[in-house]
């Protein structure tokens, strides 16, 4: 179940985690943020957001071009 | 005042502490993403602003690059990098054009712009200190600052620098 979809594609450092943090203020806790993003940098920025945020990194797929996250809320 | 800065801040919560001193397009750039990004991930992050980063500050930006004396500015051209020789580059509106050239490929590259870095900045409550002494050496007022911009000096910084988990100077 995703709570709220971001589509951060075309957009580069740091937009596509600028713009998740703000999502994610509209998550409920326990909920998740499914993001979207083209910036292949934006791979080991979601991980190091997440961990440093005490979020859970849930999925990190790729589909061609497309990187596709899901982030679950946890505080 | 105190208090309230008290309460938004959480014992545990990392700080990130910045001197920034340099103002072009380009420079303006490390300290911007840094200190958005810092932010959303829950950091505590000051910017002090000095000298040629106190322009950064003022309520209408309009930020230029200088390919004079910067060896390494190559910018992607028909399908090469091509730099500009210090000849051509001391020619009056150079300067102007390779601002519009920068700020084109940083829309067309999906690259935040400064204005939209800094507005991320302020709605994440980086905290934006100018440094009095600069206004004064380069008769600024407070009133040409954006809003929420307080005013200090080096102690100022200091002590926010000293409790810092990361100080940078950029």
């Amino acid at each position: 179940m995703t709570n709220q979809v971001l589509d951060a594609k075309g957009l580069n450092c740091p937009l596509p985690i600028l713009k998740a943090k703000k999502a994610l203020k509209d998550v409920p806790v326990g909920g998740t943020l499914e993001v979207f993003a083209t910036d292949p940098g934006s791979v080991a920025d979601f991980e190091a957001f997440c961990r440093a945020t005490g979020n859970e990194l849930v999925e990190s797929t790729q589909d061609k071009d497309v990187y596709r996250y899901l982030i679950k809320r946890l505080n | 005042m105190a208090a309230q800065a008290i309460s938004k801040a959480p014992s545990n919560q990392k700080t990130m502490t910045m001197i920034v001193t340099k103002g072009a397009l380009d420079w303006a750039y490390p300290p911007f993403i840094l200190g958005t990004t810092a932010a959303a991930m829950g950091v505590n992050v000051t910017m002090f602003f000095t000298f040629y980063g106190l322009p950064l500050l003022l309520k209408k930006l309009n930020l230029q690059v200088t390919p004079l004396g910067n060896a390494a500015m190559k910018m992607p051209m028909m399908g090469m990098h091509i730099g500009l020789p210090n000849i051509v580059g001391a020619i009056p509106g150079v300067d102007a054009a390779c601002s519009v050239m920068m700020k084109n490929l940083i829309k067309r590259k999906g690259v935040a712009s400064i204005e939209e870095l800094r507005e991320a900045a302020v709605e994440s409550d980086v905290k934006m200190i100018a440094c009095q002494m600069t206004m004064d050496l380069f008769e600024y007022k407070l009133d040409d600052l954006i809003e929420g911009t307080t005013l200090g000096g080096a102690a100022t910084f200091m002590e926010k620098a000293l409790k810092s988990d990361v100080s940078l100077f950029i």
